[in-house]
């Protein structure tokens, strides 16, 4: 075969650029492990292959997952990427941990590789473990919370996971072929130029940010018409759920803030490969325009991350104390601000960018308010606890964690919105231990919590506990063990993307720093140990009241695992917290007075097309595989056109009578069930229907 | 009739299952897609307005040399009139004028449309020929990043068209086909504004 034959298939790419080969052609532990992460991923995927065929659940796979439309599923399914995802990001952080801690003088990396890592540690736990992980929390819970029976386009809730998918799948693929960035989470021009990075590694970024932005402004629109027009009769905008309010300020983020980074990436796309000069250096490049459309992204962003958590402990906190929401009109209050002052910020991120002073006067003032409503939420949330009968169950206490952890996140980030200071320390260790402390209390621990509480809801069993316990302590202790270490050496000068350094004195920091990165690892052990035991253990743990906690909002009120149509019939909302408050009357369980037939979406191939051509799309594209970009986008736009024109082919109906039958049996069960009260939430009695004497005072 | 007078909380009551006016429910979904649309050719207006500097320049060709008012103002005119094509065949569903009087007007306005895309494309040639291509300076790259990217929505909602008259064709006036024109009028109707604020900025602006 001729040279122009082989690069008319396969592009750039050759044997030079297999990351698995590598530590054959240079043994050294830098490449080993770069071909150590790159054999992981090949035999991951090999062995959960095997597994699927061996198990035979391949077809269940596809037909009750791949191709559901159910909001449920899709929920679970954006979760199990983001969990995938979390392993990868989390080891990829123990690494650079252990490199620092190994780093004075040298270390055992290369800067390359180093540089590499922080990028797709960054890239990966924003865009596809955070942002997967709440996607998913949210499309499992707010059409529940609504009284809804589905999102308001089902099949374009699958093509959003689908095009999640398929950016996660390049970030994984860059692990085995060729390089990811070097540029940071953030991919600065003019360093992820041509002229400074040739390359692949921009690429991937470039291809995997735009797919998964594309997949995450769709799902905004989904969910910002999905709780405009699908709620229950009666409930109004003021009695929504504080999860739904945030999902909401989350969702209208989502519409207005991705498309920025759909801007700046394809902008950035438009210089490597076209030799445009948007962001260059020379021929009238202007890069400041990339750091303002990024961060116009970027800071909005920090938001799409944090709020859904900020729900989540709303309902987490009020249903452990056993107490309606305190404040709830001020919490939605300040939801919102947060969502509107979230887009007058962004310049606080290149405060040192050499604009005037009275610029960063301007937006260090406006980041400073944004305080004020957070404040306000930190404030509420102990009020609901003040007085309340709290029980210190797992989300409570990555809640409790949460409150403490975040203030002080808080505080650091006031010192940062002060453009001097932050002259002071910016590009140090201390900016990243202050987003880790945001980020990871704010979104993480809530993530979790999320995870824990409304885990029985999806599978009708609840998880393990002491497991629980044991992996909620692990990410409290290593967290502020890895984190709070970085306060100091930023304070002292230690560069942030620093492979090595020459002062000792950072040393002992990095290696307490290096030990928390242990008790990190323990955590992901730990959970998934949690996740084995409470599977095996599932049988005695089950949630057949669909109850366990005794909480207030509708999501409880459905059987668990909820079936495809979430309701029997849908409910009319009277309150808020309307769960609550029928409980408190004693009427959690009541009987329909009659049924009607429902119609469900059908069943659709869009999600993994998107995710499989979607991929396609991106390795064509990142490796100059012209027929296999072009071939792969044919492919979606003909999916595409040809499900518009056709419609949704299956559509299902259910009989009332089948609906009638099955609800009434579930109505049998759980009335031989035998309530429990609070105090018996964690043993193995409690099945998921509260006992009436908490519910009563709970309503009042 | 089940009346309940003293509900708590939430009543299980049938007959009441979401029959939602779904035309309403994906129109409103339309919106917020024009809306986070808009949010894009702002920011590619940004960057345009940013660029229109010495700097930006380069020394390759500056707006003055480059553009000329009667070619935009020929494009404008067709898309123009391709929008107010459109607002005929919406009075024609709207007044019942029979499938045929719809199916002209959106002809005409797939021919406006097309005739928009070649005045541009031809504008766009003479300007590559006479050394004015988007690698030659950063306000050429914005020039090429906002004008082609509504070329491209336009050729978008050309193809859109022509599915429409197919599917019009197969199907008739239904119920969902008329939704859609609904969506695809508002659709053109956006594209009509933005081609008002490049005609303004970028045309207007530059020859001033």
């Amino acid at each position: 075969m001729s040279h122009g034959f082989c690069s008319l298939i396969f592009g750039r790419l050759d044997v030079e650029s297999l990351d698995f080969l590598k530590a054959f052609f240079h043994p050294g532990l830098n490449d080993i492990i770069l071909s150590g992460a790159a054999w992981v991923v090949i035999v991951g995927a090999a062995v959960t292959a095997a597994l699927l065929t061996w198990f035979r659940l391949w077809g269940p796979m596809w037909s009750k997952w791949l191709i559901s439309v159910d909001h449920k599923r899709i929920g679970v399914m954006y979760i199990v990427l983001a969990l995938i995802m979390l392993v990868r990001g989390a080891l990829e952080g123990v690494v650079m941990r252990a490199q620092q801690a190994d780093g004075l003088h040298g270390g055992f990396l290369s800067a390359d590789h180093f540089a590499q890592l922080f990028s797709t540690h960054g890239t990966i736990m924003i865009f596809f473990m955070a942002m997967p992980f709440l996607t998913g929390l949210i499309n499992i819970v707010v059409p529940l919370q609504i009284g809804a029976r589905d999102v308001s386009f089902p099949m374009l809730n699958s093509l959003s996971l689908g095009l999640t998918v398929s950016g996660a799948m390049l970030v994984m693929i860059s692990l085995v072929i060729g390089d990811f960035s070097t540029g940071g989470w953030s991919a600065y021009p003019p360093y992820t130029e041509p002229n400074f990075q040739p390359g692949v590694g921009p690429d991937y970024w470039i291809w995997a940010v735009t797919l998964a932005g594309l997949g995450s402004t769709l799902t905004g629109i989904n969910f910002v018409v999905t709780i405009f027009k699908e709620r229950a009769p009666g409930m109004s905008f003021l009695r929504m759920p504080i999860f739904t309010w945030n999902a909401l300020c989350t969702s209208l983020l989502l519409v207005f803030a991705m498309p920025p980074l759909t801007v700046a990436a394809l902008m950035l796309a438009a210089d490597r490969y076209l030799g445009f000069h948007f962001f260059t250096n020379a021929l009238g490049g202007n890069m400041m325009n990339y750091a303002n459309l990024f961060w116009q992204f970027g800071h909005p962003e920090v938001y799409i991350l944090v709020l859904p958590s900020f729900g989540i402990y709303g309902e987490v906190i009020s249903t452990y104390s056993g107490k309606r929401l305190y404040g709830y009109v001020t919490l939605v209050i300040a939801t919102m601000a947060i969502g509107f002052l979230s887009f007058g910020v962004w310049l606080h991120h290149f405060f040192t960018m050499g604009q005037d002073a009275d610029v960063n006067a301007v937006f260090g003032i406006a980041t400073m308010l944004i305080g004020i409503p957070t404040g306000v939420k930190v404030y509420d949330w102990m009020a609901t606890m003040f007085r309340g009968r709290i029980r210190f169950s797992v989300p409570m206490v990555y809640a409790l964690a949460f409150m403490v952890l975040f203030v002080l996140g808080g505080l650091t980030g006031i010192l940062l919105a002060n453009p001097p200071v932050d002259f002071q320390v910016h590009n140090t260790l201390f900016l990243v231990a202050h987003f880790h402390n945001m980020l990871i209390p704010g979104t993480l621990f809530g993530l979790f919590a999320g995870y824990t509480y409304w885990f029985p809801k999806v599978f009708g069993f609840r998880l393990n506990d002491r497991w629980g316990y044991i992996a909620a302590f692990n990410w409290i202790v290593g967290f502020v063990l890895s984190f709070m270490p970085l306060y100091a050496v930023g304070l002292m000068g230690l560069t942030r993307r620093a492979v090595s350094y020459t002062n000792p004195a950072f040393e002992p920091w990095l290696h307490v720093a290096g030990v928390g990165a242990i008790f990190i690892t323990a955590a992901l052990v730990s959970m998934c140990v949690q996740l084995y035991v409470s599977i095996r253990d599932r049988e005695l743990t089950r949630d057949i009241g669909g109850d366990p906690w005794d909480a207030r909002t509708l999501e409880w009120a459905t059987p668990s695992p909820v079936p495809a149509y979430n309701f029997p019939v849908i409910p009319h909302i009277h309150a808020l917290e309307a769960f609550a408050v029928a409980k408190g009357a004693g009427l959690g369980y009541q009987e329909p007075v009659s049924y009607s037939d429902i119609h469900l979406p059908g069943d659709t191939y869009i999600g993994v097309i998107t995710a499989v051509f979607g991929t396609a799309l991106g390795v064509g594209l990142v490796w100059y595989m012209w027929w296999l970009a072009w071939l792969a986008f044919a492919v979606i736009a003909v999916s595409l056109i040809a499900r518009a024109v056709l419609g949704d082919r299956h559509p299902v109906t259910i009989p009332a009578a089948e609906i009638k039958r099955k609800y009434r049996a579930w109505l049998e069960v759980v009335r031989a069930t035998a309530p429990v009260t609070r105090a018996l939430e964690w043993d193995y009695r409690n099945h998921g229907v509260a006992a009436a004497e908490y519910t009563k005072e709970a309503a009042e | 009739m089940n009346i309940v007078v003293r509900p708590h909380g939430l009543t299980w009551v049938a007959g009441h299952d979401h029959d939602h006016d779904r035309i309403a429910t994906t129109l409103s979904g339309f919106w917020l897609f024009m809306m986070s649309d808009l949010i894009i050719f702002g920011l590619m207006f940004a960057t345009y307005v940013t660029m229109l500097t010495p700097e930006s320049f380069a020394g390759g060709p500056t707006p003055k040399e480059l553009f000329e008012l009667p070619g935009a103002a020929m494009e404008t005119a067709a898309l123009l009139t391709s929008t107010f094509t459109f607002g005929m065949a919406s009075l024609a569903i709207k007044y019942d004028r029979g499938l045929s009087k719809v199916m002209l007007w959106l002809l005409v306005t797939l021919a406006l449309g097309v005739v928009f895309l070649a005045l541009e494309a031809r504008e766009f040639t003479y300007m590559l020929a006479e050394g004015a291509v988007p690698q030659r300076s950063g306000f050429l790259s914005a020039f090429f990043g906002l004008v082609p990217l509504h070329g491209t929505h336009v050729t978008a909602g050309v193809i859109w068209l022509v599915i429409m008259l197919i599917e019009l064709n197969r199907t008739g006036l239904t119920g969902p086909a008329s939704s859609r024109i609904a969506r695809l009028a508002l659709f053109w109707h956006f594209l009509d504004l933005i081609w008002v604020g490049i005609f303004s900025v970028v045309y207007l602006g530059g020859i001033a």
